[in-house]
């Protein structure tokens, strides 16, 4: 950008320069310092964990009981919860966040865009903590206890709902803007072949779109596999093997919050777990992210 | 219309179905506003659940007053306190390091390898689950740099959370700077600092400064990562940023939250809403900084 197109007419650079672009080089180097940060300590701490207990027993063990003798390590309890919640919250917010999409991009005016746009940040911007309070105090009990009267005040369902309300204005933005990229030459050729709006956007921008739509929802998706308080509150923590959405689980971040929030000394077992539990949630996370941005990279353009 | 020797098959007539194609955009149209309805009910409900449970707790007392075991003389003092004092810093830590990042890869860096290495990690690192952060931050500040559970690792922890958003949205800002402010101040012999310094930074400011304001509001937020980074659960003195033992309203509301009884849940939403009506001054504050800062910039 400008940094290569316009230079500065000075002959030679004065020290002072020099140690600016050195501490701004510095700066910019702190994000890949984190990130590599970031994987030396999940990778050391967990190697520590994985001298006690067999990874293979961790990566398949079906049942996971770190506070009650005997001590368990099987990780897959605390992934299919984590799976189920996230799914849950898609099948919330893939629906709410795609229409809200379509409305913003093709049929709205500018004024209801004013007044929707805000209303999706807002609901954006509501700690999660808050939202897991709503859970807890309106959605089970005055939502779900008087229609499945068998839930328990923890269930994967409230959790599910909650965390779907939350990534909601994560689809609705990105598709919105996946569907404001598509040409307008699109849609105006099939108008003029007298398709009604609903067909355009059915037939032309939306398959259009589709990369852009599927990456963000997969983008909503690493964001629900690795909420925390939200679920924390809806659900508490108890992992069993279970898909049942009525029942409690308990997900991967549940699980570190409710060990480091206790008195577990930090050199016990229990405490060395949530280092491999971390290290698998961080594995998860990265890759939907670089599936996500594999799918924006690979078809984009392809309806310029 | 039938060739010598061939059957005549009539051309199919084709039928516009208006009617029926119309309906179902109709349909449609409904069901999208059914969502957009869903939603602005959802967030209604949780506005409501949360005035109508916290707003009889909320008083001068309660803002003013330590935790404590009986939920009537419980207050948010030390978690406000904490709030505040832990946003500063983020806020401070944040700003040379993400507007310094900014500025050296949208001013000063060539297209090489290790520039778009350093793009997509930002990228990345957006995505990476605050809880994560918070367990980077025990091992490194609490940890290896035996700052401790003191504000200022939590401090720390935030800022490296809110860094990738300071970071993009500085980018942001700097792009809608026109080249031709850099190339006025390289024809009156600026090098490369002070046309940044004195050129494109005060024209890029409203907008580095509502970035950062709006990722501090999304800091104050933020109780995962502070959980593993060790903010107390009962804490009845006012927080140190040095000292071991804080704690932030998110937090707060997650004890109180966490305990059945219906009077612990009404401070919890009282504590929220001290926590969103934070939330909300410094979300004003960065449209009005934008607002009145901007009022100069010409192009």
């Amino acid at each position: 950008m400008s940094a290569t197109t316009y230079k500065p007419l000075v002959l030679h650079r004065p020290r002072s320069e020099r140690v600016i672009e050195l501490l701004l080089v510095g700066a910019a180097s702190v994000g890949v310092l984190t990130t590599v940060g970031i994987v030396i300590v999940l990778l050391l701490e967990a190697t520590q964990f994985f001298a006690f207990v067999n990874p293979i027993d961790f990566l398949t063990g079906t049942v996971w009981s770190a506070s009650i003798l005997p001590f368990r390590f099987g990780v897959i309890p605390l992934v299919t919860s984590t799976l189920e919640v996230a799914l849950l919250g898609l099948v919330v917010a893939v629906p709410l966040g795609l229409l809200a999409a379509i409305y913003l991009a093709e049929y709205a005016s500018v004024r209801t865009r004013t007044i929707i746009k805000p209303l999706l940040e807002i609901l954006a911007g509501i700690p999660t903590i808050v939202l897991g309070f709503f859970a807890l105090n309106f959605i089970t009990p005055e939502l779900l206890k008087p229609l499945l009267t068998s839930i328990g005040t923890f269930n994967m369902l409230s959790a599910g709902i909650v965390v779907g309300l939350l990534i909601t204005p994560l689809i609705a933005s990105l598709s919105e803007d996946a569907l404001r990229a598509v040409p307008r030459g699109l849609r105006e050729g099939a108008f003029a072949m007298a398709a009604t709006r609903f067909e355009v956007v059915r037939k032309v921008v939306l398959p259009a779109a589709l990369s852009g739509i599927m990456a963000s929802i997969i983008l909503a998706m690493s964001r629900a596999v690795g909420e925390t308080m939200a679920v924390v509150l809806a659900m508490s923590f108890n992992p069993q093997l279970t898909i049942n959405p009525l029942d409690q689980g308990g997900t991967m971040a549940a699980f570190i919050a409710q060990i480091t929030a206790g008195d577990t000394p930090q050199d016990s077992l229990q405490f060395k777990a949530l280092f491999a539990v971390a290290l698998v949630l961080f594995a998860m996370t990265l890759g939907l992210n670089l599936i996500s941005n594999r799918i924006v990279a690979r078809f984009r353009n392809r309806y310029s | 219309m039938s060739l010598i020797g061939a059957p005549a098959v009539p051309a199919p007539r084709f039928e516009p179905q208006l009617a029926r194609r119309k309906l179902a955009g109709t349909v449609f149209l409904g069901a999208c506003m059914a969502a957009i309805a869903l939603l602005l009910l959802a967030l209604i409900l949780l506005l409501y659940e949360v005035l109508t449970d916290g707003l009889p707790w909320l008083s001068l007392d309660f803002l003013t007053s330590f935790p404590s075991r009986r939920a009537e003389r419980a207050g948010v003092l030390p978690a406000l306190v904490g709030s505040l004092e832990i946003g500063v810093m983020v806020g401070l830590i944040s700003f040379p390091l993400g507007v310094g990042a900014a500025v050296y890869l949208e001013e000063y860096a060539r297209n090489t390898f290790a520039t778009r290495v350093m793009r997509t990690n930002i990228a990345n690192l957006a995505g990476v689950p605050s809880i994560i952060y918070g367990i980077f931050g025990l091992a490194l500040f609490v940890r290896a740099l035996g700052l401790g559970r003191s504000p200022l690792a939590a401090a720390l922890t935030l800022a490296l959370l809110i860094l990738p958003v300071v970071i993009i949205a500085t980018i942001e800002a700097l792009r809608a700077v026109p080249d031709s402010q850099r190339e006025a101040a390289y024809a009156l012999g600026a090098t490369r600092w002070q046309m940044v310094r004195r050129s494109v930074l005060p024209a890029a400011g409203p907008g580095i400064l509502t970035g950062i304001i709006l990722a501090m509001a999304r800091a104050i937020g933020e109780a995962a990562p502070l959980i593993v980074v060790g903010a107390a659960s009962f804490v009845t003195f006012l927080p140190n940023p040095l000292q071991t033992g804080f704690t932030v309203l998110p937090i707060q509301v997650f004890n109180w939250a966490s305990r059945p009884q219906d009077a612990f849940q009404g401070i919890a939403a009282a504590a929220i809403i001290v926590l969103l009506l934070l939330m909300l001054l410094l979300n004003g504050l960065a449209i009005i900084v934008r607002a009145r800062l901007s009022r100069h910039l010409q192009w």
